[in-house]
């Protein structure tokens, strides 16, 4: 398999008001050609920074990439120019947000906002970039895309503006999508249909996906791998089955219980206590500590080192050190 | 859109019928005012007032005489100049005074929408505040007091400019500049804050995701959204440069309308004075109301209302 | 998998065993240090301290304010006393600011005009604040009918050209300290109006979720704790924006000759005396009332812009 991004030691802080924030302090992970890698994490944990990070999409002042590089078929985007990324953007990396009510610019008609990327990136003229637009809208599912295509967003719903937005992303046969909580918006029967929408258009162009979101639900369905990221680390990562069946991490097992699931019933849902460290001081321990059942004095000290499981699943956790494998037993025993 | 222009317009009758009638109460209520019982002016205006306003007939049917005059646009003798009527006055000054207040709201908006652009993309930097600090100049000086320093500086120092009348586009410069400065500051304040606002948008990073140029990001993507604050105050800079011409014609001596309304009020010539009074009331309600249809026209949201729903 | 930890284990042999034991997490609660939480007023005010330029302003009109008590006390010469000898002197030492074509002292006469437009631009703002937070309190607290009514009014009321109702005031009251200052509060109150209505509605609807959610006794505290100055904010921006307009307006009715009358002046009518003088070469008579117009307007706003931003809450995060 080819990999076509590979993201290493990802560093990105903001200078605010208040002192630097560390949003995403030291991320590694890599995207296969065609798989849906999905990143899950509570909001700021620095899931949307390392997206923005890879689109060079953060506002800079105050953001920036401190540290680490994110090579795409590589070529290094933390080194790229603007006038380089200009070119990436929308023809080899595209991007969907998370409020389609807000994505769409309310005063150009959707085909005008359709066909824009297309006529910025390929040759193509004004005619062909409609009949592809057409395809395109035909493709997400939307019906009457000719009439459509004169119309202003608030003429559509929240789904059917998602879909444009997908629709707007893909015209020009990206390698990569990035979504940022496409779903979270959208009522949850639509939730579905546009999950089964991502399915269909991989299926069909092949596209890699990198999905962020903080509902494990919508990962279940769609994800390939899944990459857990707590206070701007990545603290686990393995395949879909490895992190649903096998979690190791005491924060995604926590992740785990917090979700609804249809063979549970609805009461045994544990939220997770607590809240995340501020990350103006990140702590020099594990970030969970302090929300940990497991927590050990060792991970209020230093941060743990890197576990490999297997050749897919990772995990940065004290419970792998042999001697915290013994206190999380007796922990549990003891409850 | 059809339901919302009539609302837009009733309102409009609704602020013009409260117009008329203020200066129609005021105007009696005055003492010593023609209009009064105890009226003190010469016999040939007494008989032309009478014969207008049919000061004989009982108050509430001289409102009504009055309210018909207005609607067929006319405004009654002069008191002061027994030889014009308030029509001759207006259709004598008014266009000089439209001429004046459309260049002065042309520039003003032209630089003003150009400073505000070129802080909110400069945001923060040295143009930015240095932009913002004109601007917030241009709206604490008066712009009576900044014709009279212009007139100082440029007319009286340097002699490079005429300091009076409307003659020549090199007369309309001084008086331009004064009367502008002000709603261009407000406009470039006002493009600039929304301008940087629209930035932040949703809708502007996905224009950024598409790989779309700076530029046109900025002129297809943000400008027109940002400009819609700035069409929906217009009416009310429209206002101020209107009374901004009453002083300026005086300074610079333009023999707009203006000029005689301030004349009106030191020789407290009434007719006049609520003659000018409502017409200009009348054509500010009606500027305001045409920039509420034009905020509808260029903002396809609010077609909302009358054609299709969420679909 | 065993085997793996193995490999984890003696990865990190020089982490001491003892470490390896469950965390006092009170000891660790105790610990943490909470950052210092600031009142919102403190930070308001640590925020435009920081801002130059309005802070700038505050100083002149702190400056302002004591010239236009003390200003007339300090100077030898009286306002209205009449030499016709003397006058349109040339600033000197006897005239810091010269003499009029009466003979009068500028010096003296510009801060009583400090006074008189203080004064009216202080007191047309603090009723436009007394009507407005009456109005719109009534409004947003009401709510429903009452409210849509109120407002109705309001935007008739908004709709109205300002200027030619203050000025149709003017000529039938006819001008004097008093009649100016009605005729600039009859129209001022409407924005007033509107943005206490804003904030009232918001402060309800927050009120209630907060009651809803039963905090018991602290509901009271959190209210005058954290909404009320947040709602407090852009009506005292609002406030401190009225007092330029005024200025402006006051000034504006001088040059129409509806001003103040003599021997008193205001700057606006000291400014419009002078207005002949841009031909005769006596530039300081217009000069000081000018600069002090456009000054003081000046310091007004961007004593505003630095309280908006100051006060915004949506900055504090």
């Amino acid at each position: 398999m080819e990999k076509i991004l590979n993201v290493k030691d990802l560093h990105v802080s903001f200078k605010t008001y208040g002192g630097e924030v560390q949003a995403v302090r030291g991320v590694d992970f890599h995207l296969e050609k065609g798989e849906t890698l999905a990143i899950v994490g509570e909001s700021g944990c620095g899931k949307s920074v390392t997206s923005n990070s890879i689109m060079r999409l953060i506002p800079s002042p105050p953001g920036k990439i401190t540290k680490g590089s994110i090579s795409y078929r590589g070529q290094d985007l933390t080194q790229a120019t603007e006038k380089q990324m200009r070119k990436i953007r929308g023809l080899d990396i595209s991007m969907i947000f998370q409020d389609p009510m807000t994505a769409l610019n309310p005063t150009l008609t959707i085909g005008s906002q359709l066909i824009e990327g297309l006529l910025q990136h390929k040759p193509v003229s004004k005619k062909e970039a409609k009949l592809k637009a057409l395809r395109m809208m035909d493709l997400v599912g939307i019906p009457n895309p000719e009439e459509r295509m004169k119309q202003y967003p608030h003429q559509f719903s929240g789904g059917m503006r998602q879909r444009i937005v997908i629709a707007m992303a893909l015209i020009c046969d990206p390698d990569l999508l990035i979504a940022d909580e496409p779903t979270t918006a959208l009522d949850v029967t639509i939730q579905a249909q546009i999950l089964e929408l991502f399915e269909r258009i991989q299926e069909k162009t092949g596209v890699s996906i990198i999905l962020i979101t903080h509902d494990l639900g919508v990962v279940a369905k769609i994800a390939d791998r899944i990459a857990v990221m707590y206070a701007g680390k990545i603290i686990e990562v393995g395949t879909k089955r490895e992190i649903f069946y096998n979690p190791q991490h005491p924060y995604t097992q926590g992740l785990l219980k917090s979700v609804p699931r249809l063979d549970l019933r609805e009461d045994t849902l544990i939220p997770i206590e607590g809240t995340p460290p501020d990350l103006f001081a990140p702590p020099e321990g594990c970030p969970f500590t302090a929300r940990c059942p497991f927590a050990m004095e060792v991970c209020d000290k230093i941060y743990p080192f890197h576990s490999k499981l297997t050749a897919t699943h990772n995990v940065e956790c004290w419970l792998q050190d042999e001697r915290g494998k013994r206190v999380a037993a007796s922990a549990i025993a003891s409850k | 859109m059809l339901q919302y222009i009539v609302k837009r317009f009733l309102m409009m009758i609704i602020t013009l019928l409260i117009i008329v009638t203020l200066t129609f109460i005021l105007m009696h209520s005055v003492p010593g005012s023609p209009f009064n019982e105890e009226r003190g002016t010469n016999a040939t205006i007494q008989a032309n007032l009478e014969a207008h306003y049919h000061l004989d007939e009982p108050l509430y049917v001289q409102y009504f005489i009055y309210l018909k005059s207005i609607v067929t646009f006319d405004f009654g003798p002069s008191i002061k100049q027994p030889t014009s009527s308030v029509n001759d006055l207006l259709s004598r000054g008014f266009p000089i005074s439209l001429e004046l207040g459309l260049v002065s709201i042309t520039v003003a908006i032209i630089s003003g929408i150009l400073l505000g652009i070129i802080a909110a993309l400069r945001h923060n930097g040295m143009i930015d505040y240095i932009a913002m600090t004109i601007a917030v100049l241009g709206i604490s000086i008066p712009n009576f007091i900044l014709a009279t320093q212009l007139i100082q500086t440029f007319a009286v120092y340097f002699k490079i400019l005429p300091a009076a009348t409307w003659s020549s586009p090199m007369h309309m410069i001084l008086p331009t500049l004064a009367l502008a400065t002000g709603p261009m500051a407000i406009i470039a304040r006002l493009t600039r804050s929304s301008m940087l606002e629209v930035l932040t948008q949703d809708y502007i990073k996905m224009a950024k995701a598409k790989g779309l140029s700076p530029v046109k990001i900025v002129f297809k993507h943000a400008l027109k959204n940002a400009l819609m604050p700035v069409v929906t105050i217009l009416g009310t800079l429209l206002a101020g440069i209107l009374t901004g011409t009453f002083v300026l014609e005086q300074i610079f001596a333009i023999p707009g309308m203006g000029k005689y309304f301030v004349e009106s009020i030191n020789t407290r010539d009434y007719p006049v004075i609520m003659g000018t009074t409502v017409f200009y009331s009348a054509f500010l309600i009606l500027m305001l109301f045409l920039v509420d249809v034009v905020y509808g026209l260029l903002d396809p949201r609010i077609k909302l209302h009358t054609k299709e729903g969420e679909s | 998998m065993s085997l793996l930890s193995e490999k984890q284990k003696n990865s990190s042999p020089s982490i001491p065993d003892e470490w390896f034991s469950p965390l006092n997490k009170q000891k660790q609660d105790a610990e943490k240090l909470t950052r210092p939480s600031l009142s919102y007023w403190k930070d308001a005010w640590q925020r435009l301290v920081k801002n130059k330029l309005a802070m700038t302003g505050l100083l002149f009109l702190v400056f302002l304010a004591i010239m236009a008590v003390f200003g007339p006390i300090l100077s030898p010469h009286s306002v209205t006393d009449i030499n016709l000898p003397n006058q349109n002197q040339l600033p000197s030492s006897t005239h810091w600011f010269g003499t009029d074509e009466l003979g009068r002292d500028v010096f003296t006469r510009t801060w009583y005009g400090a006074r008189i437009s203080l004064f009216v631009a202080l007191m047309a703002a603090l009723i436009d604040f007394t009507i407005g937070i009456i109005y719109g309190g009534i409004s947003g607290y009401k709510g429903g009918k009452t409210d849509n009514m109120m407002m109705r009014i309001v935007e008739i009321l908004y709709g109205l050209p300002y200027l030619l109702v203050v000025i149709m005031l003017l000529v039938v009251m006819g001008p004097s300290l008093t009649t100016i200052i009605i005729a600039l509060s009859v129209t001022g109150w409407v924005g007033m109006a509107r943005i206490v209505r804003g904030q009232v509605l918001q402060l309800k609807n927050l009120e209630f979720v907060l009651a809803s959610k039963s905090f018991g006794t602290k509901t009271i505290r959190i209210i005058r704790k954290n909404l009320l100055p947040n709602t407090m904010g852009p009506i005292i921006v609002q406030m401190t924006l009225t007092i330029p307009s005024a200025i402006f307006a006051e000034a504006f009715l001088s040059f129409l000759g509806l001003g103040i009358q003599a021997p008193f002046a205001s700057w606006g009518v000291m400014a419009n005396d002078a207005l002949g003088t841009i031909l005769s070469g006596h530039w300081w008579r217009l000069f000081f009332p000018a600069f002090f117009i456009s000054a003081t307007m000046f310091a007004f706003n961007v004593l505003g812009d630095g309280l908006q931003d100051a006060l915004d809450p949506k900055l504090r995060e």
